[in-house]
């Protein structure tokens, strides 16, 4: 168990600088001059140089490479601007460390992120459970077409709809605002409502035929015959012998999905205005904020590294064949 | 009155008659082989005759001890399930669930239909291990599955099996996925204990020898029939069928040729 830890920790460490290295060239190779964008449109070549000096950028590669690296564990200073731990780069248009923005950003999508993973596993996963149970039956027929229209329609069309309807429409919401739980509990529901819909639409419709499949096949397995074979209660059975093999491949993609997620929607964020960390992403890449681009990749990518390695050991913990080394 | 009557059963799935119009009974104590050719429908009736068979059409009559297990009620029939008959699958690995250690899964058959506290069923799970000869039966107890060889596992599924010391065995190949040394083991203990316990067996096999070796009476089927029913030293002594004889002739043995061809079917 402690080499299976071990080994998972090293690995997403190595991911991870390797992630640093791939948005680092990004940065480096991309056409944009992060002194230029700098100092401004009235700005001599002299200047410029100047600003290449102070951040840096006149260096070679690999030691801006070690200063990135050395940043991000342990801070920097670009031209004279402290840049603290984790220093993710620095934003030349809005004059803050990339973390600061992130960091502010966070919870909205963090709000938008956990309410709809909520929504969309409780309604997706007891949908294909069930239609698993009742296969062939109305229900199956009706909750797997359902799934398939939620898989389809894309993200911006439910959000659009859902917004002219109950907003525009119906005016029982009003339009999503950035507000904190803890600021104004009321308002805050009322804003994440449709964002979380729209989403656990599309991700309910995926969980649902997963859970479906997943659940047939436990089904169909030899040890849940031998546990009907006992003579245990149908919903024992089922329960016991049948859900939790199947739920267990479904807590890995779960925890992908949510670290995703965690890292920023930018569809949904920037179809309901919520300035959430993929909203900072669009807006970046509007105008070319590449420090920014690149300090969002960086974090989403830590979100989904670290999701993998919560997954690996929830999955140790949940199949005693991985906890003990077989298979 | 036999302690388990089938009469004229007959199992259909969706385009295909598995089982047509068999009949045979089974008393107390005794074993009778069933065998026949891979499809032959012998896994099929002793999954109906355990009423764990889905999406089949099933027809005719299955009575233990009396009861009506295919017209009773399925709860009636499910409280019979694992107390008064049991089943041991072929493939010990695949039948056992990974997710669990086999004593919880032993102790779950056995709180299934007996009113046991926690440390009640632990000593059964002690008990039946020991008895199926799992050394360390107290520690192998919280042991998963994967963690046992083939052997071990087909005697953790035989402890399942007997733990509430039913009155029939159903055994569904119980030693095809092991290998030879093991499989003689496992024949040994089964024999050992249905002879202790006073169980009658229902041994499906396409193994001669291990129906040789164990049965009192054998019932050959071919595509869903019975071929030929009889005591096994007669059957195989002096099978009266064709098909019998070309069964038996497909048997390799050390003490004679192999011979170039096997006999033509002669009808």
């Amino acid at each position: 168990m402690i080499v299976y830890l071990v080994k998972r920790l090293a690995a997403a460490a190595a991911i991870l600088l390797v992630v640093c290295a791939l948005t680092f060239a990004i940065f480096y190779l991309a056409p944009d001059d992060p002194a230029q964008k700098a100092c401004g449109k009235a700005c001599t070549p002299e200047r410029i140089e100047e600003i290449r000096g102070q951040l840096g950028l006149d260096r070679p590669v690999p030691e801006q490479f070690a200063r990135y690296l050395e940043g991000i564990v342990a801070g920097r200073s670009y031209g004279g601007v402290q840049c603290p731990f984790p220093c993710l780069g620095f934003s030349f248009q809005t004059n803050v460390p990339v973390q600061e923005l992130l960091v502010s950003r966070l919870p909205v999508s963090a709000s938008i992120a956990v309410g709809a993973a909520a929504l969309w596993l409780l309604t997706g996963v007891s949908a294909g459970v069930l239609a698993a149970l009742t296969k062939g039956s109305w229900w199956d027929r009706a909750a797997m077409a359902a799934a398939l229209g939620g898989i389809s329609v894309p993200i911006y069309l439910t959000a659009l709809v859902l917004q002219y309807v109950l907003v525009v429409v119906l005016g029982v919401l009003p339009y999503p605002r950035a507000v904190g739980l803890l600021e104004d509990p009321v308002v805050w529901l009322q804003s994440m409502l449709m964002p979380w819909v729209a989403l656990a639409a599309l991700y309910a419709g995926m969980y649902a035929r997963l859970s479906r499949t997943e659940v047939i096949g436990a089904l169909g397995q030899n040890f849940v015959r031998t546990a009907r074979a006992k003579g245990l209660p149908e919903a024992t059975v089922v329960r016991r012998h049948a859900l939790r093999p199947a739920l267990t491949p479904i807590v890995t993609v779960f925890g992908m999905d949510l670290g995703a997620l965690l890292g920023g929607a930018l569809i949904t964020e920037s179809v309901f205005g919520l300035p959430g960390v993929g909203k900072l992403a669009a807006d970046a890449i509007n105008s070319s904020d590449q420090p920014v681009i690149i300090g969002v990749t960086l974090f989403a990518a830590g979100f989904i590294v670290v999701a993998n390695v919560v997954v690996d050991l929830l999955y140790a913990v949940l199949d005693p064949r991985i906890r003990l080394g077989a298979a | 009155m036999s302690l388990l009557e089938v009469e004229a059963l007959t199992v259909r799935f969706p385009g295909v008659t598995a089982v047509d119009g068999l009949s045979f009974d089974l008393d107390k104590g005794r074993v009778l082989g069933l065998v026949g050719e891979s499809g032959c429908g012998k896994s099929v009736t002793s999954l109906a005759v355990m009423g764990l068979l889905r999406d089949a059409e099933t027809e005719g009559g299955i009575r233990f001890d009396g009861q009506d297990l295919l017209a009773g009620r399925p709860k009636a029939v499910r409280r019979l399930r694992g107390d008064r008959l049991a089943m041991i699958f072929q493939d010990p690995l695949s039948s056992l669930n990974p997710y669990y250690p086999v004593g919880f899964q032993i102790a779950e058959a056995y709180k299934a239909h007996r009113r046991a506290g926690r440390a009640a069923a632990r000593a059964v799970v002690v008990r039946m291990l020991e008895r199926v000869g799992i050394p360390e039966a107290e520690r192998r107890a919280r042991d998963y599955p994967h963690q046992f060889s083939g052997g071990m596992r087909q005697r953790v599924m035989i402890a399942m099996a007997l733990c509430l010391e039913p009155e029939l065995i159903i055994a569904d190949e119980p030693t095809t996925a092991l290998d030879v040394t093991v499989q003689a083991q496992i024949l040994a203990l089964l024999d050992e204990l249905r002879t202790e316990y006073g169980t009658a067996v229902l041994l499906i096999t396409h193994d001669l020898g291990v129906v040789a070796g164990m049965a009192d009476e054998v019932l050959v089927m071919r595509e869903g029939r019975e071929v030929e029913r009889g005591e096994v030293m007669e059957l195989f002594d002096r099978p009266r069928e064709p098909y019998t004889r070309r069964l038996l002739a497909a048997v390799p043995r050390v003490d004679r040729p192999v011979p170039d061809r096997l006999p033509v079917e002669d009808s």
